[in-house]
């Protein structure tokens, strides 16, 4: 029988540079050892973009996630190529519902282009993958983690996010095994594997 | 990033307020929002935040200063953040003269908001490690130390208020580890006597005649070794309070010295003639029933019932098990500053394991399974991997003895003694039993060895 929560949502929200969703559901299946089904592309709400920030909200493009996440999906991840923001800050790489089931990550920031270097698609990769299972971390009740090379550490600017590892530490993989598996009560042999440090 | 440090953030617009506290969260604090600044103040009131992140204009009510003011009337040392997307001079200028820690611009960087978070509650925990060990230099803890939701020790908190400034006897029962010099100190220094001293006595780690010396003082030359006239504990509690620990240990003749005391407020130090007059109040513990030991005839019943005055029975941990992750996270927060380790927090699978565990050395075993998880664990999270010296315990789970080649009698013993403390979680009582020795004799034994309780 197949569970009722079984899958991980990945949906392009307007659009995406081609190849950059695949590319990212599978990291995401080999990460989280579960089936990733790619939605069909998302329209952003007219309300999300803020003319004169020239951004797109994350806040309004979550509460717009969370009405569209399908029913037998675990979690929800929206790649947007929009810069996002929140009323407080200048930007934000990317958002999630900690202990939810939304998140959404931009790649404007996170391409070499924005810092006037030219494209590289492998570091972009790279960049993308750390965010997603940042943001995802979150949705399984990850905080920010002090270890630096654990996806779940805070970064504020590019330096940081590179800096970053992309394997969790032992001590998030845990929490998260924990979490997933609350959220995926179907089999411990498809848990994401620990990491050791 | 301490999930224990709680941040308000008080802003009229649901979506400036409620998307700041999100991205707080995210950083692992524990977050409260106000949609005015009554709602703040209120909020304010029932709790102390580390940081409040106040925006400036807040129309139809309060503004962010007059917010800012009245929380300083409560809390004078706040960290006051004013939030404004009105950059001017002026309303800086004021912000920061009635005391704002910080006044930032919206939108701002996330790194200028993550560094000034982070350099805040630095500051918090220097101050909250600093009061800890004022605290630990001085012993004076009050009953807001001892921690716990169990409605039994609540009624045990409201006793100790009613009671600290009496001067009735108080006899604590409770087993090894629940907490019991702890009550006794709230008693203490909640009361008249704060300012006096409070002397504890083991009565167990002593034998009979040490212990009669150590209470009561000794004349020079009363007995071998006695080169000098020395104060016992009765005189050096003088004023205050004296608590003697494991008093169904004492001998019949101690037993009959203590009643005197009691009885007549003086006594005669060893060897000597001059009778002592002292005030001390007497606060007594044992984690045997001392009413048996009356039945069986090993305790003076006039003794109990002098000493009974007050009763005070703290249940053990086992009984009040909702107090486990309350307690789990106290320790962690404690031993991070001692230990030097930035452990936060403990996984949900560690806490089942501390919850299913039956903690026959209470509170002080629970004190030394975190600390010894946080002393191996690699990590800022224990696990329930950091545990698992606990599921062992459990399951009843027997490791081999391997007899190790050119060790000494001595260094066995030694580390026998030492695996039984560990293995009993500091219950001196269970290990003696289990050693087959009484409690003076291990007593002795830890003490040569010097090993770590």
């Amino acid at each position: 029988m197949t569970p009722a929560t079984s899958y991980i949502a990945l949906v392009p929200v307007g659009q995406v540079e081609e190849g950059i969703v695949a590319e990212l559901s599978t990291m995401l299946s080999q990460e989280f050892r579960v089936d990733v089904q790619t939605m069909a592309t998302l329209n952003e709400p007219e309300e999300a973009y803020d003319h004169q920030r020239n951004q797109s909200s994350s806040t309004v493009l979550l509460r717009d996630l969370v009405r569209r996440i399908p029913e037998n999906a675990m979690r929800m991840l929206a790649v947007t190529e929009k810069d996002l923001f929140i009323p407080m800050l200048s930007f934000i790489y990317g958002q999630a519902q900690l202990g939810g089931t939304v998140s959404l990550v931009s790649l404007a920031r996170l391409r070499q282009e924005f810092y006037t270097l030219p494209p590289n698609r492998l570091v972009l990769m790279g960049r993308l993958k750390k965010e997603a299972f940042h943001e995802l971390g979150h949705t399984f009740g990850l905080v920010h983690c002090l270890e630096r090379s654990c996806p779940m550490s805070l970064a504020t600017n590019i330096r940081q996010l590179d800096l970053k590892g992309s394997e969790f530490c032992r001590a998030c993989s845990s929490i998260l095994r924990e979490s997933f598996n609350a959220v995926y009560r179907h089999s411990t042999e498809q848990l994401p594997t620990e990491k050791r440090q | 990033m301490n999930i224990h440090w709680e941040i308000l953030v008080v802003d009229d617009e649901e979506v400036m307020r409620e998307s700041l506290a999100a991205w707080l969260r995210e950083d692992g604090y524990g977050v409260d929002t106000a949609a005015a600044g009554r709602e703040a103040i209120e909020k304010a009131g029932a709790k102390d935040y580390a940081i409040y992140f106040i925006d400036l204009k807040m129309p139809g009510g309060l503004d962010g200063i007059e917010t800012m003011m009245e929380i300083r009337k409560k809390h004078a040392d706040a960290p006051i953040i004013i939030i404004t997307a009105y950059a001017t001079v002026d309303t800086a200028i004021t912000a920061m003269k009635e005391g704002a820690q910080e006044y930032i611009v919206k939108p701002c960087n996330p790194e200028e908001i993550s560094l000034l978070v982070s350099r805040i509650i630095k500051v918090k925990n220097l101050q909250r490690e600093n009061t800890i060990l004022r605290k630990k230099l001085t012993g004076q803890y009050s009953f807001n130390d001892i921690i716990s939701k169990n409605s039994k020790m609540h009624e045990i908190f409201q006793l100790v208020r009613e009671i600290s400034s009496l001067r009735s006897t108080v006899l604590i029962e409770g087993e090894s580890g629940t907490g019991k010099e702890l009550v006794a100190r709230a008693i203490h220094y909640s009361g008249d006597r704060a300012e006096q001293p409070f002397v504890g006595v083991s009565c167990a780690a002593l034998a009979e005649t040490l212990l009669e010396s150590e209470l009561f003082g000794h004349e020079k030359g009363s007995f071998t070794g006695a080169g000098a006239q020395k104060k016992g504990k009765f005189e050096m509690a003088d004023g205050g309070t004296i608590f003697l620990d494991e008093i169904g240990d004492i001998s019949g003749k101690l037993q009959m010295d203590l009643l005197r005391i009691l009885q007549e407020r003086s006594f005669y130090r060893v060897g000597g003639s001059e009778e002592i007059k002292v005030d001390v109040r007497v606060i007594a513990a044992t984690n045997t029933n001392l009413r048996e030991a009356v039945s069986s005839g090993k305790f003076r019943e006039d003794l109990f019932y002098r000493l009974n005055v007050i009763n005070i029975q703290i249940p053990p941990l086992r009984e009040r098990r909702e107090d486990v992750p309350l307690l789990a996270h106290e320790f962690i927060e404690r031993l991070s500053h001692e230990l030097g380790k930035s452990v936060e927090n403990l996984t949900e699978g560690a806490l089942k394991i501390l919850l299913d565990y039956n903690w026959p050395g209470n509170v002080r075993e629970l004190e030394n399974a975190i600390e010894r998880a946080m002393v191996t664990c690699r990590t800022h999270v224990l696990t329930d991997e950091d545990f698992t010296f606990l599921t062992h315990t459990n399951n009843g789970e027997k490791k081999k003895w391997i007899l190790p080649g050119n060790i000494s009698l001595q260094e066995m013993e030694k580390q026998v003694i030492a695996a039984t403390i560990q293995r009993t979680g500091g219950n001196i009582k269970e290990a003696a039993e289990a050693l087959g020795i009484d409690r003076s004799t291990l007593y002795e034994k830890i003490k040569k060895y010097d090993i770590p309780r």
